[in-house]
């Protein structure tokens, strides 16, 4: 390791030593590989002065030969993080007396100044990957960025792997042609697959330098022993909140981590009824409106928060010294996520973080006590980057014509310089070329609309600067349900809520938002009208998503525990109470092998599948088996998952297992099913908005507010049928069998159990079955019974006219 | 594809098909509405380059259910094409699929708002305004005061049922005593929902839809649908 002093120029050393601080020793490592004109991965925890190590080789270099133009790019996914850092930068540059302007660059910045910026770049710009990929489709972009000396990537491992980071990882091919020998830093958090990152950051250019910070003190952890009743379903944890307020009362300042909106709402509003002391207690949400957020984080970095309930919108930003204490509330479905959360406690790396789990449920305690575990052995998991989206590079590929004309040969070459797309075949490329041109379909009628031409040297270009306008208009990967605006009264806009929830909502109900018990009042235009109520049980918002599913690797701790009773010492009697009682009554789940049981109860059999594969794979095995035992004549009625179990109920009992469970239904049946299924429905919205082919907006409409939409299911059914291999069908299948339906990891648990199912046939409910069929009257109900709901309703009003008999046998649990 | 439901309306006995359609039995008539042929290629020439199947897609299905039931004539009620440039659009093959159908059965094009008059060299009849046959009247756009034995199109009347938790939504046939409404029959044609304000202030009262969803058609009553109240 070099000395502070043979490293830092006596102006940053006298800065360093000014402010009491000895710099880390990743900061100067990265100031080395600077020098050296390398590019470098810095991965560290959280703190640390990761953002200051990845600017500080930029700040020199601009202190040692001052000049003007574009010098230094700054990428964040938070527009919120750009501007924190681009105040921060501040204070250096104003006490270093260097001459350097810093501006940030995001969707909120004025015409005027994106003119500018344009004309008369600042030294250091801090952007996101939206605004980066609009300045590279100006033809005064190879201008701008011509004389470019870092990129620097924070939170790298949060854009590594999702459409932004394919967007950004092209945006860094262009950047290389640009910019030959411009150095990139990343930032990043500590993952699973560092080499993967690594070469993400590369994209195009040459090898990345490794360097890891060190972890700093051990945290800190414990599961919060409750002296409640533990629950045997549930996700809220309202049982232990009394504790948990506890715990931040004896804490100067806590982070409450929840994993969904609904539970955030919920949490909040039973921690404020708990709070006799009046605590200054603050929610934080992705739903809340952004001034509100930006609130919370600003009474946060002064101090004046003593906790603040959190959804994953809190898992990035800036730093904040004063945390001492965060609570997981619910399981951490996964030990990358649990260790980036811990690390937003406690930034001074000679003190440990402090952090509580609170398990809302049996099967929970077992999650918690093999994150712990794995936590211990310094485990980390998370899914590897995919391949980049097609429908993202057809959005490029459009934004490089609006830059200037070009050959496909040579933007094919730079395009598979960018990581996610080195694998990309050709034929790919041109279809993707093909639908920029002119949507890219095999009947040729649209000709003469097309949006690119080819001139006789096979050079692209845009048609019109019409084009262009509408592409710039469009940019971006990050695609949202049809939102409202929650608005009380004529007033103050609180946030948003999906619009579909306002549909299950008639005037006069209430539900809670914001913090706020209101009541709803109807919907004008874009705006959900509310007005605050007083009392009467709430309806929480239910939202799309947020739910992620329990990783493998831990899923493989729960299994390794649930088998192995020796290490069930550590757990709460209840718990182990309830586990002992299922080795009596039937069997517990072996590491390997799959555990069924099916019994009666009611008019209907359940099957009850011991699978620990996560939500999203539960949910496609239950489709898929309902269909096959349709078909078997079981007359299946629905199913609920877990991220532990599903649960199938049928009028017929289930016998042959391994027929049932044969992995041949992962051919005919699930492409059938996944064609008509609402998710690919989704799923193809997404990849025609981000390709471009539905626009969110359209010149003249953005004042209004109001989207240019088209129905993308009426495109899906046509297109489906017409011309099955078409580009955005192709998209759209390939995310759905890596994200949602996680038809890969189904596909493992079902090769691996082959032949090694266990089924136990019993008389009625086991005790591990208990808590999935708690969840029936909770969870919507799936899959084949929708048609069956539809024929009850049916029957029951033909019943209700005295036309037809009641439907007997037909109606479901619940 | 399901057995049609019988109705009776006004008097007449009438089967409404799953696939959007209206039949007339005893007349051999079948009744589709707002077919908006040529939608994708009047986004197209906006530089919004919609799949150019659904001309085909809607031509196709139209003669499926035409075949169906061995209809003498098709009304077709007003909209037809998307916009007035439509016609001039259409490529070989869909023209060529609209002059078989038009050999089969004769084609009455009531005129829409968004194609005053199709073109004659397309075969069939035009007719301005009503179509009145026995009991019935047909139009393209209902009349908010004349109803007795109405149907139109138009709207694209959609619906939504709650089912456990999960919304189910498509396109309905609206009827109440006086007035039959049908749901747009072309495959780009969106919907709107039967409780929109210029909806329910044509069935004010009670009324019922026949949803079109999960390839099936259901009667429910206006009572049992998400947003009522």
């Amino acid at each position: 390791m070099p000395s502070p002093s043979a490293v830092l120029p006596p102006l940053f050393a006298d800065w360093f030593a000014r402010r009491g601080w000895a710099p880390h020793p990743h900061q100067l490592a990265l100031l080395e590989a600077a020098r050296r004109g390398r590019s470098a991965l810095l991965i560290a925890p959280t703190g640390g002065g990761k953002t200051l190590a990845g600017f500080l080789p930029s700040l020199i270099d601009l202190a040692e030969r001052p000049r003007d133009g574009l010098h230094t790019l700054y990428i964040s996914p938070l527009k919120a993080l750009a501007v924190d850092i681009q105040r921060n930068l501040t204070a250096p540059i104003v006490e270093l007396g260097l001459p350097i302007r810093s501006e940030t660059r995001t969707g909120d910045t004025p015409a005027h100044k994106r003119q500018r910026q344009r004309e008369q770049p600042p030294q250091m710009l801090m952007t996101t990957p939206e605004s980066l990929a609009l300045l590279l489709s100006y033809p005064e972009a190879a201008a701008m960025f011509a004389g470019l000396g870092a990129i620097i990537i924070d939170e790298l491992h949060a854009l590594a792997g999702s459409k932004r980071g394919d967007l950004l990882a092209l945006g860094l091919a262009r950047l290389r042609r640009l910019a030959p020998d411009c150095r990139r830093v990343g930032l990043s958090a500590t993952v699973a697959w560092p080499d993967d990152l690594a070469a993400w950051l590369g994209s195009g250019g040459a090898e990345v330098a490794r360097l890891v910070a060190s972890g700093g003190a051990k945290p800190d952890l414990a599961i919060l022993a409750t002296r409640e009743e533990l629950p045997w379903s549930g996700h809220m944890a309202l049982h232990a909140l009394g504790e948990v307020y506890e715990a931040i009362k004896r804490h100067r300042t806590t982070l409450v981590f929840v994993n969904t909106r609904a539970q955030a709402e919920l949490c909040f509003h039973e921690l404020w009824r708990l709070n006799d002391d009046h605590l200054p207690i603050a929610l934080h949400h992705g739903s809340l409106a952004v001034e509100q957020r930006r609130k919370v984080e600003a009474w946060m970095a002064a101090g004046r928060l003593r906790a603040v309930v959190a959804t994953s919108s809190l898992d990035l930003g800036i730093d904040w010294g004063d945390v001492d204490l965060v609570v997981q509330v619910g399981a951490p479905k996964g030990v990358s996520r649990l260790t980036q959360r811990i690390g937003r406690a406690n930034h001074r790396l000679d003190e440990p973080s402090r952090a509580l789990l609170v398990p809302a449920n049996r099967f929970e305690v077992l999650e918690c006590r093999a994150a712990l575990a794995a936590l211990g052995r310094g485990e980390l998991d998370g899914e590897r980057p995919r391949p980049g989206g097609l429908d993202v590079l057809a959005q490029h590929i459009l934004g490089m014509a609006c830059a200037g004309s070009f050959t496909a040969d040579a933007l094919h070459a730079e395009v598979t310089g960018a990581a996610p797309y080195a694998g990309l075949k050709r034929a790919d490329f041109d279809a993707a070329l093909g639908f920029a041109e002119n949507g890219g379909y095999a009947l040729s009628g649209y000709e003469r609309w097309r949006k690119l031409f080819r001139d006789s040297l096979g050079r692209y270009h845009i048609v019109s600067d019409a084009v262009a306008r509408r592409y710039r208009m469009n940019i971006g990967t990050i695609v949202e349900a049809s939102m409202l605006k929650v608005r009380l009264g004529r007033g103050k806009v609180l946030g948003e809520v999906e619009e579909y929830f306002a549909g299950t909502l008639t005037p006069g109900d209430t539900f809670m938002f914001a913090g706020q018990l209101l009541a709803f009042e109807g919907v004008h235009g874009n705006d959900l009208i509310a007005s605050r109520a007083g009392g009467g049980a709430p309806k929480v918002p239910a939202y799309e998503g947020g739910r992620l599913p329990l990783t493998t690797h831990l899923a493989a701790g729960v299994r390794a525990l649930l088998a192995d009773p020796r290490a069930w010492r550590d757990l709460p009697a209840a718990v182990q109470e309830w586990l002992r009682l299922q080795r009596h009554r039937s069997e517990l789940p072996g590491p390997e092998g799959l555990l069924v049981e099916s019994f009666p109860r009611g008019p209907h059999d359940y099957l009850v599948a011991y699978c620990f594969e996560g939500r999203n794979a539960h949910q496609t095995l239950g489709m898929l088996l309902t269909r096959r035992m349709e078909r078997a004549g079981l007359k299946p009625l629905g199913f609920v998952a877990t991220d532990y179990v599903l649960a199938v109920w049928s009028l017929e009992p289930a016998r042959d297992l391994d027929a049932l469970f044969d992995q041949d239904m992962l051919g005919d049946d699930l492409e059938a099913w996944l064609a008509e299924s609402s998710l690919m429905r989704r799923t193809f919205r997404s990849v025609a908005i981000i390709a471009g082919l539905i626009e969110r907006k359209h010149p003249g409409q953005e004042k209004t507010g109001r989207q240019v939409t088209f129905s993308a299911d009426l495109i899906y059914d046509v297109l489906r049928k017409h011309q099955p291999d078409h580009l955005l069908l192709r998209a759209a299948r390939a995310d759905a069998a890596s994200g949602l339906t996680d038809i890969r990891r189904l596909g493992d648990m079902l090769a691996r159990v082959k032949g090694r199912i266990a089924h136990r046939r019993l008389d009625r409910v086991s005790p591990l079955a208990v808590p999935v069929l708690l969840e029936i009257g909770r969870e919507a109900v799936y899959g084949a019974a929708l048609d069956h709901l539809l024929d009850e309703v049916t029957a029951e009003l033909l019943h209700e006219a005295g036309i037809a008999p009641a439907p007997a046998a037909r109606t479901s649990a619940s | 594809m399901p057995e049609p439901q019988p109705i009776r309306f006004n008097g007449v006995d009438l089967l409404v098909e799953a696939e959007g359609a209206l039949l007339w039995p005893e007349e051999r008539l079948l009744i589709v509405a707002d077919l908006h042929l040529e939608k994708g290629s009047s986004f197209a020439r906006r530089g919004v380059m919609l799949p150019p199947y659904d001309t085909r897609a809607t031509l196709e299905r139209l003669a499926r259910v035409a075949e169906r039931h061995d209809a003498r004539r098709v009304l077709c009620l007003g909209d037809s094409f998307h916009d007035g440039d439509g016609p001039a659009r259409l490529d070989a093959e869909d023209a060529a699929r609209l002059t078989a159908l038009g050999a089969s059965a004769e084609l009455i094009w009531l005129a829409g708002n968004h194609d005053p008059a199709p073109p004659p060299e397309l075969g069939g009849r035009v007719v301005e305004g009503a179509f009145r046959l026995g009991p019935l009247t047909f139009r393209h756009i209902a009349e908010p005061l004349f109803a007795a034995g109405e149907i139109s199109g138009h709207y694209h009347p959609k619906a939504s049922i709650d089912l456990r938790g999960r919304r189910l939504s498509g396109r309905c046939f609206v009827l109440d005593e006086h007035r039959l409404m049908l749901p747009a029959f072309g495959a780009y044609a969106g919907g709107l929902d039967v409780f929109e304000p210029a909806l329910r202030a044509l069935f004010p009262g009670d009324f019922a839809v026949h949803l079109l969803a999960r390839e099936r058609v259901t009667r429910l009553p206006h009572a049992r649908l998400a947003g009522y109240g």
